[in-house]
C-alpha cells in the first residue's frame, strides 16, 4: 500500500482504475488471474488508454501472436494512437495496428521480416518512429524513458497464481515484465498451457497481472539453425583464415558469432582444422551464443566450456537438456536464456565479436540498410562494439588495445585493452553485389525515411579486422585515414573499391603485417574444402548429437 | 596430359588445362556471366603474375562463379601440372 | 576416413572407385565434343557434357564405367551425352567387361535438347538392354543429391542391380512436377522428409527397387560394386513375367497406401517413424521382415 498522496501515486491510480475496468467488464467470467482467450480484446479496451505505452512480445525469436492479434481487434475509435515499444516487427499483425489508428508511434529495434511494409508505412505518415534501437539498449530505455504502461507478453505456461514458465525461449520478457510490474504497468500474459505446478518460476505471479490460454501455441522461429551442406569453399577458406589469423593469434577465448554461413563454418572447422593446429583449450571455450545446432560437434569434442544464450533454437531442447554442464539450464533441465542479459556478456565478457554484414566503405563503417527497408540493427552493435566501460583484462584485450595504442600519444596513450571487432565478408554477394562500396547505402536511406543519422550497423572505429577471401586487414595497426583506406581496397578483391587500390601502399601494407594472405599465416588455398568440416549436411549433426538434436521439419531431407 | 578442375555448375567453372607449343599461356573464357569482362582480365592477371605458366593453354567453362571461386579454381588446376611442365617466363596474351 | 559420394564430384568418385591409376577415359574434356544445342541457347557447355566414360580395373577385372555429372545441367541427357553412354554399351559388346557400371545422377532428359535428348535416352535403354543379353551385368550405383529422375530413373530399372545410398533417390516424375501436376496436397515437394520416404533410397530398398543399401561411402559403393560383378541376371520372357507378377502383387498390396510409412507398415515393420533415423547397415533386418510368399 503507497504511502505517498495523491499527487504523488498517479500511476498507481491510473493502475487501480484501469484493473477495475477490467474486473466490471468481465465480471464473473474473470477467475484470478485467468481471463479467457474469446474476452482477450475485451481485457486489452478495458485496460488501454488512447496514448498509452504498449510492449509487446514481437522477440527476435518467440512471438505473443495470439495478444497480436487480439489487439489487432480493437476499436481504433476508442483506443488509439498507442506508442508500441517492442523488440522486432515480425508479424503482419505488428503493422495492421499502425494502418488501423490503434498505433501511432513506434519504438524498436529489428523487423526484418517486415522490413519492406515499415518502410511504405513511414513514407505513408502512418507510423511516426521514435527511434531504432539495440535490444540492449531499448530494454534499457525501459527503465527510463519508455517504460510501458501494458505488457503483453507469451510464456509457455502458468499456475494459478500467475507464476509464468517461460522454458527455453525466455528471451526478453523478464527485463519487459521487470520494468512494468515495479512502475505500476500492468502485465499480460498469453501462455499454451495452464499447469498445477510450473516446472520452473521463470516470472513470478506477484508481477503479472492477467493470464490467458490462447488456443493455438505461440509462433516460435528457427532462426539460428544454418544447414552445413550449404557452406562453400570460399567460407572454409575465410573460417580457415579467421581461426589461424585471429582466434590462435590473439587467444580468443571468449566471444560471440553473429549468425550465418562464415560463422557456422568456423564453428564446423574447430574439432578438425583448429584441433590440427593444437588450438583446443586455447579458445573457444565461452560462449554468449543461441544454441547453434553447429556448435554440436565442437561441443561434442570438448571444446565448449559454457553457453549463455539469447533464446533457444527449435529442435535443441534435448540436446541442451543433455548437456547442463555446458548450457545455462533450470532445476526442470530445460534452457533458461535470456536475452538482456546475454547482450551485457556479449559486450562486457567476450573479447571478440564476428560476424557478416552487406555493405562496407572505406573507413570501414558497416552496414546493413537497403534502400526501400527499414530494418533496424537487432543486437549486433552490442556485441560488435568496443565495451569502453570494461576494466577487467584478458591476453586478446591487451593485445589489442596495445596494437591500436602504440606509438600514439595524448589521449590515445593510455594503456587500455580493446574489444576484437571483426567483418568477415567475401567481396561479392549475390548477384555480384559487391561488399565494398564507396558510399553506404545507409546515407541515401536515411534522407528517404528522415532518420537523423545514417543507421551505421558497426562504426569503422570499432572495426578491428575485416577479413574476405583475400585475406586479412588489421585496422588496429592503422595510424592514418590513408593507411586505413588501402588496408580496405587492399581486401576488397576485384570490386570496383579494390581494383581501385594503391599497388604500392597495399604491399607495404602487407610488408608491414597490416594485410595478411592466406600464404602469409601459411594457409594453402588448396586445402579449403568443405571435407573439413566436422559435420556437412543436417544428418551429419544429428549424428553428432547421439541422436539428440531433432532438426524442424523444414531442414530435414531424409 | 589435360588437368582439369572443377564442374560447370550454378556459381561454379570447370578450368582445363592443356600443354600446347610454345612459350605463351593462352587463355580462352566461355561464361553466361555479362558485362564483367574487365574483372575477368584482373583475375587472369593476377593468375599469370603468380603462376608464370608458359605452354599451356587455360580454357575455362563459366557459370556465374564470383572471382573468388575463379581464382581458386585456377589455382587448384595450376596445382596439379606435373613438375616441370611450367616455365618462368613468359607473359600472357 | 570417409570420402562421401554425394559430395565427390563425378570424376572422383570414377577416381576413387576404380583401381588406383586404372582408369583410361574415352572422350575426354580435351577433345571437346561438346552439345552441339547448348551454345546457340546461350548457356555454358561442359567440355565432356556431363558425363565421364571409360574403362578401368575394379579389383583387378576390366570394367567399363560413366559417371554423370549432376551438377551440370542436373545431369540432364542430351544428345552428346547420349551418345556417348550408347557407345560405351556398345563397345561392351565388342570388350566384354565384367560389367558396365553406371554412376548415375541425372533428372533424365535434359530439356535443352527436346528430342534429341529423348532420342538419345531411349537408345540408352535399348543398348543397355543389348549388353544384359550378352550375359554382361549392368549395375546401377546412385548417390548423388540430385537423384536419378526421368528417364535416366527407367533406365536404372532396366539394369541388374541397383545400389543406393540414403542420400540417393530414384523415381520417374520429379517431386516439383508431382506438386504442380497434382497439387500440394498430393505431395508437398517441400516436405524434404516426405519426398525423400516416397523416393529415397531406403524406400526403394525396402520395395525391391534397389538392392543394395549402402552409406554415403565410395569405399561401400566399391565393395558392393565389386561383389556384383560377374553377376548378370537373365534376361528372358519368364524373368519379365515373373518381374510383373511381383509388381502385381506389390500394386495389390500396397496400391492404397497414402505413404511410404503406410506401405512399410502393412510390410512388417515395427516402428515405421524410426526408419529414416536408422543407419544402412540396419535395413536388411527389416527387409527380412517382409511376408514372402511369391516364388
Amino acid at each position: 500500500m503507497s504511502q505517498a498522496n495523491g499527487r504523488w501515486n498517479q500511476q498507481a491510480q491510473g493502475r487501480a482504475q484501469r484493473l477495475g475496468r477490467a474486473a466490471a467488464v468481465l465480471g464473473a467470467r474473470l477467475h484470478g488471474k485467468r481471463v479467457l482467450a474469446e474476452d482477450a480484446t475485451k481485457l486489452l479496451e478495458a485496460v488501454l488508454e488512447p496514448g498509452d505505452r504498449v510492449c509487446l512480445e514481437g522477440n527476435n525469436q518467440k512471438q505473443a501472436d495470439f495478444l497480436a492479434r487480439a489487439l489487432t481487434q480493437l476499436n481504433p475509435a476508442q483506443v488509439h494512437d498507442l506508442h508500441m515499444v517492442q523488440s522486432v516487427l515480425a508479424l503482419p499483425e505488428h503493422l495492421d495496428v499502425f494502418e488501423s489508428g490503434i498505433a501511432s508511434k513506434l519504438d524498436f529495434s529489428f523487423s526484418g521480416p517486415q522490413s519492406a511494409r515499415l518502410a511504405k508505412l513511414v513514407s505513408g505518415g502512418q507510423i511516426q518512429i521514435g527511434a531504432i534501437h539495440t535490444y540492449l539498449e531499448l530494454f534499457s530505455r525501459y527503465f527510463v524513458d519508455l517504460t510501458p504502461r501494458v505488457s503483453l507478453v507469451c510464456a509457455q505456461a502458468s499456475d494459478a497464481h500467475g507464476n509464468l514458465f517461460t522454458g527455453p525461449n525466455t528471451e526478453d520478457t523478464p527485463a519487459i515484465v521487470e520494468a512494468t510490474a515495479f512502475k505500476s504497468g500492468i502485465v499480460i500474459a498469453q501462455v499454451n498451457e495452464l499447469v498445477d505446478t510450473v516446472a520452473r518460476v521463470d516470472i513470478p505471479g506477484d508481477w503479472v497481472d492477467f493470464v490467458i490460454l490462447a488456443p493455438k501455441p505461440n509462433v516460435i522461429e528457427p532462426l539460428f539453425t544454418r544447414d552445413p551442406a550449404q557452406i562453400s569453399e570460399i567460407q572454409v577458406l575465410m573460417a580457415m583464415m579467421a581461426i589461424k589469423g585471429i582466434y590462435a593469434e590473439y587467444g580468443v577465448q571468449r566471444l560471440n558469432h553473429g549468425i550465418g554461413f562464415d560463422t557456422a563454418a568456423i564453428e564446423l572447422l574447430l574439432p578438425t582444422y583448429a584441433e590440427s593446429l593444437g588450438l583446443k583449450g586455447k579458445i573457444c571455450s565461452h560462449w554468449a551464443l543461441n544454441p547453434h545446432p553447429a556448435l554440436i560437434p565442437a561441443i561434442e569434442a570438448g571444446w565448449v566450456e559454457s553457453v549463455h544464450s539469447f533464446g533457444s533454437e527449435l529442435g535443441m531442447e534435448n540436446y541442451i537438456r543433455a548437456r547442463p554442464d555446458v548450457f545455462f539450464t533450470g532445476a526442470d533441465g530445460s534452457l533458461r536464456s535470456n536475452r538482456a542479459l546475454c547482450q551485457a556478456a556479449g559486450h562486457y565478457a567476450c573479447d571478440m565479436f564476428i560476424g557478416s554484414t552487406l555493405q562496407i566503405d572505406l573507413n570501414g563503417h558497416s552496414s546493413t540498410a537497403t534502400l526501400g527497408r527499414i530494418a533496424g540493427f537487432g543486437g549486433a552493435p552490442n556485441m560488435g562494439a568496443d565495451a569502453r566501460g570494461r576494466r577487467h583484462a584478458t591476453p586478446a584485450w591487451l593485445k589489442a588495445g596495445a596494437q591500436a595504442r602504440q606509438g600514439r600519444t595524448g589521449v590515445s596513450a593510455m594503456p587500455r585493452g580493446q574489444k576484437l571487432v571483426v567483418q568477415i565478408v567475401e567481396t561479392f554477394r549475390e548477384h555480384m553485389q559487391p561488399a565494398f562500396v564507396e558510399k553506404l547505402d545507409a546515407w541515401q536511406l536515411a534522407e528517404q525515411a528522415h532518420m537523423d543519422i545514417p543507421p551505421v550497423m558497426i562504426y569503422g572505429d570499432d572495426v578491428t579486422h575485416i577479413l574476405t577471401e583475400e585475406g586479412i586487414a588489421n585496422l588496429l595497426l592503422c595510424r592514418t585515414d590513408e593507411e586505413r583506406e588501402q588496408a580496405i581496397r587492399g581486401v576488397a578483391g576485384y570490386t570496383p573499391v579494390g581494383l581501385a587500390r594503391d599497388r604500392h601502399m597495399v604491399e607495404n601494407l602487407r610488408d608491414r603485417g597490416i594485410i595478411q594472405r592466406a600464404e602469409d599465416i601459411a594457409i594453402d588455398k588448396r586445402d579449403a574444402t568443405r571435407s573439413l568440416l566436422a559435420a556437412r549436411n543436417m544428418r551429419d549433426l544429428v549424428r553428432a548429437s547421439g541422436g539428440l538434436y531433432d532438426p524442424p521439419k523444414r531442414f530435414r531431407n531424409w | 596430359m589435360p588437368v582439369l578442375v572443377g564442374v560447370v555448375g550454378s556459381g561454379n567453372l570447370e578450368v582445363m588445362l592443356e600443354p600446347h607449343g610454345g612459350s605463351t599461356c593462352t587463355i580462352d573464357i566461355t561464361t553466361s556471366a555479362r558485362g564483367f569482362g574487365p574483372i575477368w582480365e584482373a583475375v587472369v592477371h593476377d593468375f599469370q603474375a603468380r603462376h608464370r605458366l608458359a605452354g599451356i593453354a587455360v580454357s575455362i567453362n563459366d557459370m556465374g562463379a564470383t572471382p573468388a571461386v575463379v581464382s581458386l579454381r585456377l589455382d587448384q588446376a595450376a596445382a596439379a601440372l606435373p613438375l616441370g611442365s611450367k616455365s618462368i617466363s613468359g607473359a600472357p596474351t | 576416413m570417409n570420402r562421401s559420394f554425394a559430395e565427390s564430384t563425378a570424376r572422383e568418385r570414377v577416381t576413387h572407385l576404380l583401381d588406383a591409376d586404372t582408369f583410361h577415359e574415352i572422350l575426354g574434356p580435351a577433345e571437346r565434343v561438346v552439345s552441339p544445342h547448348l551454345a546457340l541457347l546461350g548457356v555454358p557447355s561442359a567440355f565432356d557434357d556431363g558425363v565421364v566414360i571409360g574403362s578401368g580395373l575394379l579389383d583387378g577385372q576390366a570394367i567399363l564405367v560413366a559417371a554423370q555429372e549432376g551438377e551440370f545441367m542436373g545431369g540432364g541427357v542430351g544428345e552428346v551425352h547420349g551418345a556417348k553412354l550408347v557407345g560405351l554399351f556398345k563397345r561392351a559388346l565388342a570388350v566384354q567387361p565384367a560389367a558396365v557400371i553406371v554412376l548415375a545422377e541425372s533428372g533424365g532428359v535434359r530439356l535443352h535438347e527436346a528430342n534429341a535428348g529423348l532420342i538419345a535416352v531411349s537408345e540408352v535403354m535399348r543398348a543397355l538392354l543389348d549388353v544384359r543379353a550378352q550375359g554382361i551385368p549392368v549395375i546401377m550405383l546412385i548417390g548423388g543429391a540430385n537423384g536419378c529422375f526421368g528417364g535416366m530413373g527407367l533406365i536404372a530399372r532396366c539394369a541388374d542391380h541397383v545400389v543406393m545410398s540414403d542420400i540417393g533417390r530414384l523415381a520417374m516424375s520429379g517431386p516439383e512436377v508431382i506438386e504442380s501436376s497434382n497439387g500440394v496436397e498430393e505431395f508437398d515437394s517441400r516436405d524434404r522428409a516426405l519426398v525423400w520416404r516416397t523416393t529415397g533410397g531406403k524406400h526403394r530398398y525396402l520395395t525391391d527397387d534397389c538392392d543394395v543399401l549402402v552409406e554415403d561411402d565410395v569405399a561401400q559403393f566399391r565393395t558392393t560394386a565389386i561383389g556384383l560383378l560377374g553377376q548378370s541376371l537373365p534376361l528372358s520372357l519368364a524373368s519379365m513375367e515373373a518381374e510383373h507378377a511381383l509388381l502385381a502383387d506389390r500394386l495389390s498390396r500396397y496400391g492404397d497406401c497414402r505413404d511410404a510409412l503406410d506401405i512399410w507398415q502393412r510390410a512388417g515393420v515395427a516402428e515405421p517413424l524410426r526408419v529414416a533415423d536408422m543407419e544402412a547397415g540396419q535395413m536388411p533386418a527389416l527387409k527380412a521382415l517382409k511376408p514372402k510368399e511369391l516364388a
